[in-house]
């Protein structure tokens, strides 16, 4: 059996720690973004439907999967999943309930260490007298490494910090380390995320620089466009939403939960920390970037902004914006801004290494300090290309194959192996043992059959993302004979690296050409990096497999 | 503010914060169960 000593506290600090989780930069950067480019007010609906037919089944079943595993001596996926079903691919399947993380907190550290970066700056007043330019600018000096910021490398400086500070409080434990800081960040994050909500909601147009009132910011992201609800484009999008949102398919839920026992609960406290990660994310994160952004800069602005991503608004926008309110207030809401995405980081940056410390110290029972030290050198080793190479794509590479791929992937054959080979009938009792609530049985309908065929037709949709994401264009010109044409972010697109192909063919200066193939050449390398991340695991799962085996803790 | 816009935003966000307290709520306030359990806060003796 497992060694662990470890253990949750309380229950108030095991679901503040799963919101934790849950709630990440997405919450306060994707959302507004994906509402305003996807039918506004109306985007909603699918994205409520989703929260309840695929993120409320799916929550369910990792917390399931976790409390199943846990109480048979497992805190990571493979051998969680393979104490499920007889069959020896599970624990490979499972070898995506650690990789993602790995991979995940590769690039979610480095970005983890620009609100770090940029608190320093917001209480230095870096952003002071700077004009729109000029704040934009910073930050890409800040990722380019070649221009000197205010401190030497300062983005390689403040990457270990935020490692160490992740190394430091994983060595501490769960209830002393992870939970503590859930039990301060998650309620700061709500203070902090509640005073810029009513600094946003209160601006007037005409005072501190504003153009408009927060009314017309409100008005852009709540306007319901209803038509927008038979585009198959924006269901998608809310099912990814709510997908990353809840931080599904990366194997720390399950890992959170190994660590309850039996006869403890699981629907209640997943319905909690669900919800308080939907609070967080439509209540606090729809009330701040927008009408601030709208406030100053316009709607047709804030539009070509967002379609910039919502990075581009939160790091290179809201400093500038902040500005307009004097140098003392400034400080206070970037260091409030920055405060509240760096706990909204930190708290899912803990829970990516628990699995890997559940690994480690169930296979190789190492201490809890020592597998916070490898989870530390791996991040730094693995994470480090993005750092040195973020602008020649290696972070959108991680983002993608890790952050995207492997959880879809994963997260259907869970639930395909919780539904339909460990059984519906099975993983029902599992849910409702110990269960503080009465789970509608609705649930069971879902989980058997809804679930799982939405996440095979949500992957599947990511495959074959037609070009610009037009799916009743794309099903029109296949029916016309002129074939599926791959949008450069479906995976058949990226695997083929379309989009870079396409710049170099236009290309015609031959130091862009150069550039170009330089960076494919680095995507490329990154993606064999990452393979050769999922081999190592695999072979450690292989071994370990087989030491469970001799000693009989497998069937 | 537009009237369809702000019956979707008060709408969405009472629900959301009801539903959010409810079950925060009921974490808070349902028993403990019979130590055993899983949370460590409560143990007579440390693990």
């Amino acid at each position: 059996m497992s060694h662990t000593k470890q253990a949750w506290g309380t229950r108030v600090g095991l679901v503040l720690a799963m919101a934790g989780n849950a709630v990440g930069f997405g919450n306060f950067l994707r959302f507004p973004v994906q509402a305003i480019q996807n039918g506004g007010g109306a985007f909603i609906i699918p994205y409520l439907v989703s929260f309840v037919m695929l993120g409320l089944p799916l929550l369910f079943i990792e917390w399931s999967i976790g409390r199943y595993g846990g109480t048979h001596g497992f805190h990571s996926t493979p051998f969680m999943m393979q104490s499920m079903d007889r069959r020896r691919l599970w624990k490979y399947v499972g070898v995506f309930g650690i990789f993602s993380n790995i991979g995940i907190a590769s690039y979610y550290c480095y970005m983890e260490s620009w609100t770090l970066a940029y608190i320093f700056h917001s209480v230095i007043g870096s952003f002071n007298g700077m004009d729109q330019h000029q704040v934009v600018q910073l930050f890409n000096d800040y990722v380019s490494l070649d221009k000197a910021t205010l401190i030497p490398f300062e983005p390689i400086v403040f990457f270990l910090i935020c490692l160490g500070i992740n190394v430091y409080i994983l060595s501490k434990g769960l209830s002393a380390g992870v939970e503590k800081v859930a039990k301060i960040g998650m309620p700061l994050l709500i203070v902090f995320g509640m005073l810029l909500a009513i600094r946003a909601l209160t601006l007037k147009a005409g005072t501190a620089g504003a153009v408009n009132d927060s009314s017309v910011g409100l008005n852009f992201l709540w306007t319901p466009d209803f038509d927008s609800i038979y585009n198959p484009k924006v269901w998608f999008a809310a099912a990814s939403q709510i997908f990353f949102t809840l931080s599904l398919g990366m194997g720390s839920i399950q890992a959170y939960a190994s660590y309850l026992r039996k006869k403890d609960d699981i629907a209640l406290n997943a319905m909690s920390a669900g919800w308080m990660n939907e609070f967080v994310e439509v209540v606090l994160g729809g009330a701040i970037i927008i009408p601030i952004a709208v406030g100053y800069l316009g709607i047709s602005k804030v539009q070509e902004l967002a379609g910039l991503g919502g990075l581009g608004l939160g790091f290179k926008t809201i400093p500038y914006l902040f500005s307009q309110w004097g140098p003392v207030m400034a400080a206070i809401a970037g260091v409030m801004w920055f405060g509240l995405l760096f706990f909204a980081g930190i708290t899912s940056s803990l829970a990516m290494g628990t699995p890997v410390q559940g690994f480690l110290e169930d296979e190789f029972k190492w201490s809890r300090k020592k597998t916070a030290l490898a989870f530390g050198l791996i991040i730094l080793i693995i994470g480090m290309p993005t750092v040195l190479f973020f602008n020649q794509g290696v972070f959108d590479e991680y983002d993608y194959w890790t952050g995207s791929f492997a959880l879809f992937v994963f997260a259907a054959c869970e639930a395909i192996l919780f539904a339909w080979f460990f059984g519906i009938k099975k993983g029902w009792k599992e849910i409702n043992t110990g269960a503080d609530i009465k789970v509608s049985r609705i649930f069971r309908f879902l989980i058997a059959y809804v679930t799982p065929v939405l996440l095979i037709i949500v992957f599947l949709g990511a495959v074959f993302t037609p070009v610009g994401n037009d799916w009743v264009a794309a099903f029109q010109g296949l029916s016309d004979g002129h074939g599926w044409a791959f949008d450069h972010e479906s995976l058949v697109g990226k695997l083929m690296n379309n989009g870079l192909r396409e710049q170099i063919a236009a290309a015609t200066d031959p130091a862009v050409v150069a550039d170009l193939k330089y960076k494919l050449l680095l995507s490329n390398l990154s993606r064999l990096l990452l393979l050769a991340v999922f081999i190592g695991i695999a072979l450690m799962v292989r071994k370990a497999y087989y030491r469970h085996k001799k000693e009989g803790r497998l069937k | 503010m537009k009237t369809e816009a702000l019956i979707m935003m008060l709408v969405t966000v009472s629900a959301i914060t009801l539903v959010t307290v409810y079950f925060f709520v009921k974490v808070l306030t349902t028993k403990p169960k019979q130590e055993p359990d899983s949370y460590s806060e409560n143990d007579d003796e440390p693990r």
